[in-house]
């Protein structure tokens, strides 16, 4: 009995989110990644709602928190609505910011309320969980070692390939500014001379035809 | 033996609770942004945050004990790390503010790191002291790599700093050649007609 309090305490305790943050009730927060593809992304959020009566955060189970995450091409990649409590998962598919953003669908509650929310998102390497892992293949130690540091080497190899994917865009970006500006110059050169062509003869037949010139 | 097994668990999950978590996002103007974490007294916390984009790449940071004991507090700073022993426990404040500014949002990264990092698995704590060679080296080599993540990661948001510029300034030279060029084809063609009127009999409007 003892032992299995004790070990409900342990679990509850390390279920207790880290970062939290206040949103109003319909504010839409939302946080950017930037992710090589094929990068896992875990995030798990708890909301709680300020309870002016007792002026502080209380648990409500009847509050939806929307999640909503865009890809790079702003396509949304996953709208769901969830309770107080939930977890989202999503593999990058293509390179570049994923927005993942968050709100409250509710305003039924006291209005103008600010809501709590706990927030953990994890990327790449670090959205592994290594305990399961050891469990599932039978790893010891250093093998668990040896698996997290392979992990993390496919990581950063992920991420200089899309340095280098970056890199050709923005070479890209600046080879289409200078022959922007060059090929508008010349357009403009073009167009002043045109007009002022255009400006003089105009002219010199409106002074004909009143006879002045 | 249970009871001493939950006892040890319990008191591993408890001291070993250290996490990191870094978000990248969006400050508008005149905005205030306050991130909370409730950290143990005597733990190792570093914050550490860049501006991506946005204005003159600058924000206003502060960072506040529970006891509102002002730990860090700086102004328009582009970049900087800021470590620190928790000697309360309790609910630190760190806030991010673009008030001086009217009109330019800006997109901060943050990353807090909380604690020393949590073994692989919650036993490991209890044969530290039995580390072979290999085991010495492999972790070794995790602590380089997480140097080379983090050195990726600022790489990164600079180089994203430069190319949000360049294709901003793309977009800008488009439409300020195109403006530029309706201007002049305008006043072109106004000064001729204005020039027109001065030699135009003005019909007089008689009494």
């Amino acid at each position: 009995m003892l032992i299995r309090s004790v070990l409900l305490l342990a679990v509850l305790v390390s279920s207790t989110y880290a970062l939290y943050f206040h949103i109003a009730e319909t504010e839409r927060k939302c946080f950017i990644e930037e992710i090589p593809d094929e990068t896992m992304v875990i995030g798990n959020y708890k909301v709680q709602l300020f309870d002016p009566n007792t002026k502080g955060y209380a648990d409500y189970p009847g509050i939806g928190m929307h999640v909503e995450i865009k890809d790079p091409d702003d396509k949304v990649i996953l709208s769901k609505l969830y309770t107080s409590e939930g977890k989202f998962t999503f593999t990058s598919h293509s390179p570049g910011e994923h927005v993942i953003c968050l709100y409250s669908n509710s305003s039924s509650w006291f209005s103008g309320a600010q809501l709590r929310v706990h927030m953990d998102i994890q990327t790449g390497e670090h959205a592994q969980d290594y305990e399961k892992v050891a469990a599932k293949d039978k790893l010891n130690e250093l093998q668990l070692r040896i698996r997290q540091l392979l992990d993390q080497v496919e990581q950063i190899t992920k991420e200089q390939n899309y340095q280098r994917y970056r890199e050709e865009r923005f070479r890209a970006t600046s080879e289409s500014t200078n022959s922007r500006v060059l090929w508008w110059s010349v357009v403009q050169t073009v167009i002043l001379l045109l007009t002022g062509f255009w400006q003089m003869r105009h002219l010199k037949g409106f002074f004909e035809a009143k006879k002045l010139v | 033996m249970d009871f001493r097994a939950a006892v040890i668990l319990l008191l591993a999950v408890i001291a070993t609770v250290s996490r990191a978590i870094e978000l990248t996002f969006e400050l508008p103007d005149n905005a205030n942004q306050c991130f909370y974490e409730d950290i143990k007294q005597g733990v190792d916390a570093t914050i550490e945050f860049q501006v991506v984009t946005g204005g003159q790449y600058d924000v206003d940071m502060a960072l506040e004990a529970p006891n509102g004991k002002v730990l860090y507090k700086d102004v328009r700073k582009q970049y900087d790390s800021f470590t620190w022993k928790t000697e309360v426990e309790g609910t630190y404040k760190v806030c991010f503010s673009n008030e001086f500014s009217t009109f330019s949002h800006k997109i901060v990264y943050m990353d807090w790191q909380i604690g020393e990092e949590k073994p692989l698995l919650p036993n490991m704590e209890q044969h530290m002291s039995a580390m072979t060679m290999m085991e010495t080296s492999s972790s070794g080599i995790h602590e380089r790599l997480k140097a080379i993540d983090d050195y990726q990661t600022h790489h990164r948001l600079r180089e994203a700093t430069g190319r949000k510029r360049a294709e901003e300034l793309n977009e800008r030279v488009l439409w300020w050649s195109v403006g530029q060029t309706v201007v002049v084809v305008f006043i072109g063609v106004g000064q001729v007609f204005i020039l027109r009127s001065f030699f135009t009999d003005k019909r007089t409007i008689s009494y």
